[in-house]
């Protein structure tokens, strides 16, 4: 077996050494009825070029060569070459979690880089070395305001991501948080009455995604002091990283969980991808996850470690603010990269080609659809009503080689069976939009 | 750096140059760029008139560097890393073995990378069928009988797992009310009991470091939900009185979950869902050889038995009469989604490359060799550090600093040393059972020449323990840095770059926190 270092001879002199006569000494505390003797029915031992052989069968099988307008919360934007050269090399690929600190300052100075870079996107005082992803994040997010204000329950807005929210109701049924949910106006933006009426004495916080599942920017400022005003925090969970170098941060928000995949990390099929929370500063005590600081050593040198672990399970055990542990840290390398290559202009750029993608877009396949919630500003994605089947639509779509947008009556009925959900990336081609436009007519 | 004050001749190491690095924003400046944008090939548009009043108009202290300047960052800070593939991990129970490249090489091909969680099943084949395939290895590895593969880590499996039992005491007409965890556990353990809204009852090991049949039988009540029960321990051992424990637990209606932390030592040689387990999660990132990455992204499936598989978190894979695979929805008893889409999918990737290069005898062997290096290195370093406990180890031996403690020299002085020998520390002061643990984890990566220079390092600092502990104790003296202050850095949190207002550069300090004090 080529990953195994060791020849006939090492074994043989290595069992001597021990003092015993055979491997099978060795696992001789496993009771004899639970010694497994024959072989596993597993595929059998491949060489390299048989492994490569089989994945790439298994990538033929997946879409290639399609023009897609998907996102939902994944999104298809250009990565950098440098993104793999620098996670690549071995020495960030394969190290181990910053614990020792006096040889992993490359790291903990990139988480240190990675950190200050999301505070600055985000408008937050502080951020942590990732989450698992978006929405593990934000139902993270949903406990730590819950132990930052004493009370327990969560209005949540209907335009969250809808996987989101699963996951934020699997979080909170055990800890008995109830949740509340939140519609939205003619707009597409949360429904602010409706929003005012939800929240009540016991309401720890609110939140809301912006942009929101449907592309639309909220009005960030004005749920925030309704949430404020009622003694609740206000979260922002933001699926779509790029829009931050285009759309205002959310500063009026306690706390920011924010879902970097646009940041360079490649869709995936869904992962891995990179969860973060950012929040105003007094609340640095109750944020779950690693966290790194700046310090000093011995000799005076600036330098990072991990810190504020009593926060965490390997101290806290039952009592830690959550029980993560391993998170997402090459991928959170891979953000960093990617925000170091776009940099102050570059985000801006970038964002701003989304924008003017999405605006052509919205404008040539509105000619032959509706396009819903049109009274809020929005960023890369839009939902047109196409006045027939969505999904019999993107049947139609896919003899042409695109994959139409998300059709949403599985999460919004109320939108009727024709409605579905459009993103168009700087990598969205004006060719590709405008055949699109073509086949839907 | 400080004068290196080796008593021996480190084999492994000798000091090179380090070069210092500053922080990006310091060698930012304005006007450059590390990139360059296609062709707009759509009418240009005024983001102030589309965003109204939502506009951005500054990006702050983000970065300003060119293209070259950027390697060299990034490629300067990594030359600060320790690395698997630098050396020796011996970390217990972190299982640190190779990576192999092939692995990261497929999780690239272009239809693989660039898979939508959303596209239409029929273009979604072959993702499904990787998921499928590494499923049905899983569950055959772990001899168990389904296995939900959507959990981001191990602790998001425990999570789960811990879920799905809660899921069938509820469906039994009561969710109990305490989860059982030795103190000989990993922490996530019972941080995972409380968010699940469990009560932790912790379970004290025996003189040899295994579970106490006697006070597990006084323990478990119908109120026992489950034991999440590490096997082999964090001491390396295997409970070989597993049958008992589980007999114990199902007899008064409670589950075994088993934490797959330490399941290196068992694949191929023994399988839990053969030993009376009823859920466990396996870490795709120990045992499966998926990067740590400098501490992630894990991967974290939980595998289970038919009694728990329709509390799976959805979707499901499934095989629909016509052979094609599709994800299954209509769940209803399901925990719900504990992730959203399917799971770390670039890990499963990594994973299935990896078992698919070993296959069931490249399987075996690993474990064999894995248990073998724990056990050379326990044979040729049981004079030289105490062993709390005897039992048989399996892939990793726990020993003390108690000789060495006699002179001042405690588990993390020998380990940051080992850093100035050339390898990583091993894990220091866990598991708490063992009064200044040392705990080594080989894993079966480590040639017999590796090995030694290990064996032949401890034995240095051992020796450097009784003619200069202060060697020791004021170690590593090779590294780029000295040991940092924990202490200040957690007193007084600088958590981001700032730059100070006369616009040099500086680190901006948090207001003094006294309540570190109290923690």
């Amino acid at each position: 077996m080529r990953y195994l270092p060791k020849s006939p001879a090492d074994r043989k002199e290595m069992l001597a050494e021990i003092g015993v006569s055979s491997i099978d000494d060795l696992f001789a505390t496993i009771p004899e009825e639970y010694q497994f003797k024959r072989d596993l029915a597993i595929p059998r031992q491949h060489g390299e070029s048989e492994i490569i052989d089989r994945f790439r069968e298994y990538a033929n099988q997946n879409a290639t060569g399609y023009a897609s307008f998907l996102g939902a919360g994944v999104y298809r934007h250009y990565r950098p070459v440098l993104i793999d050269t620098v996670v690549s090399r071995g020495e960030f690929l394969t190290s181990y979690t910053p614990y020792q600190p006096e040889i992993s300052q490359g790291t903990l100075q990139a988480m240190f880089e990675f950190q200050t870079m999301i505070c600055e996107l985000t408008g937050m005082e502080i951020a942590n070395a990732s989450m698992y992803d978006g929405s593990t994040g934000a139902a993270e997010a949903i406990m730590m305001a819950v132990r930052v204000t004493g009370r327990d329950g969560a209005v949540i807005a209907r335009t969250v991501h809808p996987e989101y929210r699963e996951v934020i109701a699997t979080y909170a049924q055990h800890q008995e948080i109830p949740l509340a949910e939140v519609g939205y106006a003619e707009s597409g933006r949360v429904d602010l009455a409706a929003l005012d009426a939800a929240i009540n004495d016991n309401t720890a916080c609110v939140l809301i995604q912006s942009p929101n599942f449907f592309g639309t920017i909220e009005d960030v400022a004005a749920i925030a002091d309704i949430a404020h005003k009622k003694g609740a925090l206000l979260i922002v969970s933001i699926a779509e990283a790029i829009s931050l170098g285009i759309v205002k941060p959310p500063v009026e928000a306690d706390i920011v969980s924010l879902e970097a995949q646009s940041f360079g990390v490649a869709p995936s099929y869904g992962g891995p991808f990179c969860g973060v929370i950012a929040c105003k500063e007094k609340f640095l005590r109750q944020m779950p996850g690693r966290i790194v600081g700046e310090t000093k050593d011995a000799d005076g040198k600036r330098g990072f470690v991990l810190t504020l672990s009593t926060r965490e399970q390997h101290i806290r055990r039952e009592k830690a603010t959550s029980n993560i542990c391993t998170n997402q840290a090459l991928v959170a390398m891979m953000t960093t990269v990617f925000l170091t290559v776009y940099g102050k202009e570059g985000m801006k750029d970038l964002a701003v080609q989304n924008l003017a993608k999405a605006k052509y877009a919205a404008d040539t396949l509105g000619k032959g659809a509706k396009v819903l919630f049109e009274g809020a500003p929005r960023f890369h994605e839009f939902v047109l009503d196409l006045g027939r089947d969505a999904e019999a639509a993107n049947t139609a779509l896919l003899e042409k080689k695109i994959i139409g947008g998300l059709p949403l009556s599985k999460w919004y009925p109320e939108l009727g069976p024709n409605a579905s959900l459009w993103c168009a990336t700087e990598l969205t081609t004006k060719a590709q939009i405008d055949a699109a436009a073509e086949a839907l007519k | 750096m400080s004068e290196t004050k080796f008593v021996g001749t480190p084999k492994k190491v000798t000091t090179h140059v380090n070069q210092n690095e500053d922080l990006m924003f310091e060698k930012s400046s304005p006007g450059k760029k590390g990139y360059r944008l296609a062709e707009l090939d759509v009418p240009a548009v005024d983001a102030a008139s589309l965003l109204g009043g939502s506009v951005r108009t500054d990006l702050g202290v983000m970065p300003e560097l060119s293209e070259i300047e950027i390697v060299r960052h990034f490629t300067r800070l990594s030359t600060w890393n320790y690395a698997i593939d630098l050396g020796m991990y011996p970390l217990g129970s972190c299982t640190m073995k190779y990576n192999p490249r092939v692995n990261e090489l497929v999780s690239r091909l272009e239809g693989i990378a660039e898979a939508h969680p959303y596209q239409p099943e029929s273009l979604s084949q072959g993702a499904l069928g990787i998921m499928k395939l590494l499923s049905d290895c899983l569950i055959e590895i772990t001899g168990m009988d389904t296995i939900t593969l959507q959990p981001a880590a191990g602790a998001h499996g425990e999570f789960t797992g811990i879920l799905l039992a809660r899921a069938y005491h509820e469906a039994q007409g009561n969710a109990r009310k305490k989860i059982l965890i030795p103190d000989s556990a990993h922490g996530t353990n019972p941080a995972t009991a409380a968010v699940c809204g469990y009560q932790v009852a912790n379970l004290k090991s025996n003189a040899q470091g295994m579970v106490d049949i006697a006070e597990l039988e006084r323990m478990v009540d119908e109120d026992t939900a489950a034991l999440m029960l590490t096997n082999p321990s964090t001491i390396g051992v295997f409970e070989s009185e597993i049958h008992k424990i589980a007999d114990i637990l199902h007899a008064k209606g409670a589950l075994l979950y088993m934490d797959g932390a330490n399941m290196n030592a068992l694949v191929g040689k023994t399988r839990p869902g053969d030993f009376g387990v009823d859920v466990m999660h396996l870490n795709l990132h120990k045992t499966f050889s998926t990067p740590h990455g400098g501490g992630g992204p894990g991967s974290g499936p939980v595998a289970c038995k038919k009694i728990l598989e329709p509390f799976l978190p959805k979707p499901v894979v499934v095989t629909k009469a016509d052979g094609t695979l599709a994800l299954d929805y209509d769940r209803p008893q399901s925990i719900g989604r504990v992730r959203a889409f399917y799971g770390n999918f670039g890990m499963f990737v990594r994973a299935l490359a990896y078992i698919l290069a070993n296959g069931p005898d490249g399987l075996r062997q690993t474990t064999e060799d894995a248990v073998l290096n724990a056990n050379y290195i326990r044979a040729k370093l049981e004079d030289t550090f105490d062993l709390q406990y005897k039992t048989r180890s399996l892939h990793e031996v726990v020993f003390s600093d108690k000789r060495q403690a006699k002179n001042g020299v405690k588990t993390g002085d020998m380990g940051k040393r080992l850093i100035d020998y050339g390898f990583h520390a091993y894990t220091v002061s866990f598991p708490m059972v063992v009064q200044g643990a040392m705990m080594i984890e080989p894993t079966e990566s480590e040639s017999r020449e590796e090995l030694d220079l290990l064996i032949d390092a401890l034995k240095q600092i051992a020796r450097e323990a009784e003619e200069n502990p202060e060697v020791v104790t004021t170690s590593p003296h090779t590294t780029r840095l000295r040991r940092l202050d924990e202490t200040t850095a957690a007193r007084k949190p600088i958590l981001r770059w700032k730059p100070t207002p006369n616009g040099t550069a500086d680190s901006s300090a948090l207001t003094p926190d006294t309540a570190a004090k109290e923690w």
